[in-house]
């Protein structure tokens, strides 16, 4: 099997430039943030922070002054709200499963959307087999939760809701205030989730001002390291542990600090503060560059979500009619350009997104979709390339295709 | 939705970036489809047949993953020069080792462009109006699972189409 990945790699070699825009589903870690980390691995504050000897205390020093530049960047009140997970999907975990033994005969309805991330869904299914029911609210063709039917959904049984503030797809960001608002009047015992992980750093957020009770947040999707994500818990706000273990300096997730994590996260975080809403003009002047590109450069295309400032600012996700998805990641590939197409292939077919199909997307558009996101470090350079790359890309694919495919 | 990881071979890469007799072939004996878009797998055979029932030319188009394109592309290389009751006895494993071996996932693709060619060769003569008799009544492996792919498909859109309406 690795003999082929290596065979398929060699396939790469000469590439005049390359371009990785698949931010969704992993990240490269800019130099000055692993720069950052080295010292912890093993110049100091290597030591177990709750331990009495010198590289302990330095941890716990190290890692209380990064959760604090977190807790300040998310508008937290104390910097104990803030509960480190190895990933978004830890803290999504923590999230819903906590909340709900918290809440135990206080009711057994959740209420999500249709578009949350499979993290949520997942969760969600599983605390059906424990009485949980689920109502997942619709959206509207640009992704966008339906208010009537999320205040239809809760009554005085619901126990938590959970949506996402920027969808992670197509990068709708909700209405969030208003949804935790309609929720509370409703039932002010309810708990009040968000995945914000496609919004910390990339649109404006501040859980107190939100009233929010949960919020999650990645490290990856700012361009920080892997394995570690966090879980907002407001002051107050009661949640049980979900895993067992030694407890250290978190009350809420057991196990070993880890330290240069931590520390990784915290400073990504403060590279996407710095300069905020340069960075964020920067990242949108590139993703419209690269729409506006592709719709001038190829014909039979769909953009998946809203235009405008209701969309994160460095998501884009397009559906190419007529072109199969896992090819064309193949072919883009190929040609030094890093993307993700919607579907996953299963047994017999082809999963199509549930996003896109909640926003009215057919299964042969879904099937066609690619999802890029854009980055400070990306240049007007590499946009330029992937511009000329993917017409020529999608030209190759539709010609496979031919006459077959598509029918309307 | 669950990921896994597809570690093409050489020969699968190598098809897909140049597939062998690719595109529609405008003086065809016999054309036929298996699979269907929203299955995200399709797949169309055009065969050139003569009167000693040899198939002198194919080609092929299709909607679909890297292992799609390179089962068909390859179908279409096996067959050609074969006689039409040859052609019927290629298995779908037979075009997975012919492309150096297919992720499990993908031994889909491999039955679809067998059951694709099955039904080439059955519409050939049915539009005779002729069965030979190695020609079997019952359909295929590969044809039922093409027939019941696309049987899922139908079901899926019209579960979609319900679902538009709530």
């Amino acid at each position: 099997m690795v003999e082929n990945v290596r065979e398929l790699l060699k396939a790469h070699e000469g590439l005049k430039r390359e371009v990785y825009l698949d931010i969704e589903n992993s990240s490269f870690v800019p130099e000055e943030i692993v720069e950052a980390m080295l010292p912890y691995y093993n110049r100091r504050a290597y030591g177990n922070p709750t331990l009495t000897h010198k590289p302990g205390w330095e941890a716990f020093e190290t890692i209380m002054e990064n959760t604090q530049k977190i807790a300040s960047f998310l508008g937290c009140k104390t910097l104990e709200e803030i509960t480190f997970t190895p990933g978004e999907t830890e803290a999504n975990n923590l999230a819903l499963m906590g909340a709900v033994l918290a809440m135990k005969g206080k009711g057994k309805k959740i209420v999500i959307s249709e578009i949350e991330p499979i993290s949520i869904i997942h969760v969600t299914e599983m605390l059906q087999k424990y009485g949980f029911s689920t109502t997942k609210v619709p959206v509207n063709e640009e992704g966008f939760i339906k208010l009537d039917k999320l205040k239809e959904a809760v009554d005085k049984e619901t126990v938590l809701a959970s949506f996402a503030l920027a969808n992670n797809e197509i990068g709708t960001i909700q209405p969030i205030e208003e949804a935790i608002k309609m929720v509370k009047d409703k039932n002010p015992e309810a708990l009040f989730h968000t995945d914000a992980s496609d919004a910390y750093g990339k649109i404006n957020l501040n859980v107190k001002d939100l009233n929010v009770d949960l919020a999650t947040i990645s490290s990856y999707k700012i361009l920080g390291p892997r394995g570690i994500g966090a879980l907002y818990i407001k002051e107050g706000v009661n949640i049980e542990k979900i895993l067992e273990g030694q407890i250290g300096t978190q009350k809420l997730w057991p196990g070993v600090e880890n330290t240069p994590l931590i520390v990784g996260f915290a400073k990504a975080s403060e590279l996407a503060f710095k300069n905020f809403d340069e960075n964020i003009r920067y990242m949108r002047r590139l993703r419209d560059k690269l729409l506006d590109g592709i719709m001038e450069r190829v014909s039979d295309i769909r953009l998946n979500g809203p235009k405008g400032d209701k969309r994160a600012p460095d998501n884009l996700n397009i559906s190419f009619l007529k072109c199969e998805g896992e090819a064309l990641t193949i072919e883009l590939s190929l040609n030094g350009v890093y993307v993700s197409s919607g579907s996953a292939c299963t047994r017999r077919l082809l999963q199509p997104s549930h996003v896109l199909i909640a926003i009215g997307r057919r299964f042969e558009e879904a099937h066609g979709s690619i999802l890029m996101k854009v980055t400070r470090y990306h240049k007007e350079e590499d946009i330029n390339y992937v511009l000329e790359v993917i017409p020529k890309a999608v030209q190759r694919i539709r010609g496979i295709t031919g006459s077959t495919g598509v029918e309307r | 939705m669950s990921r896994m990881p597809l570690p093409y071979n050489p020969k699968v890469l190598e098809l897909f970036r140049n597939p062998k007799n690719l595109g529609k072939m405008d003086d065809a004996t016999v054309t036929a489809v298996a699979g269907n878009p929203a299955c995200g797998d399709m797949i169309t055979f055009y065969l050139k047949i003569n009167e000693q029932e040899i198939i002198e030319k194919a080609s092929f188009e299709s909607y679909g993953c890297a292992a799609n394109i390179a089962t068909s592309s390859i179908v279409t290389e096996m067959i050609k020069g074969m006689t039409l009751e040859d052609a019927w006895k290629i298995s779908w494993k037979s075009v997975a080792e012919a492309v150096g071996g297919l992720p499990s996932i993908k031994f889909h693709c491999g039955i679809l462009a067998v059951g694709a060619l099955k039904r080439a060769i059955r519409k050939y003569y049915k539009e005779k109006g002729v069965t030979p008799n190695w020609l079997q009544e019952e359909l295929s492996f590969e044809e039922k699972q093409a027939l019941e792919e696309e049987e899922l498909a139908r079901v899926l859109s019209k579960r979609m189409k319900l679902a538009e309406g709530k």
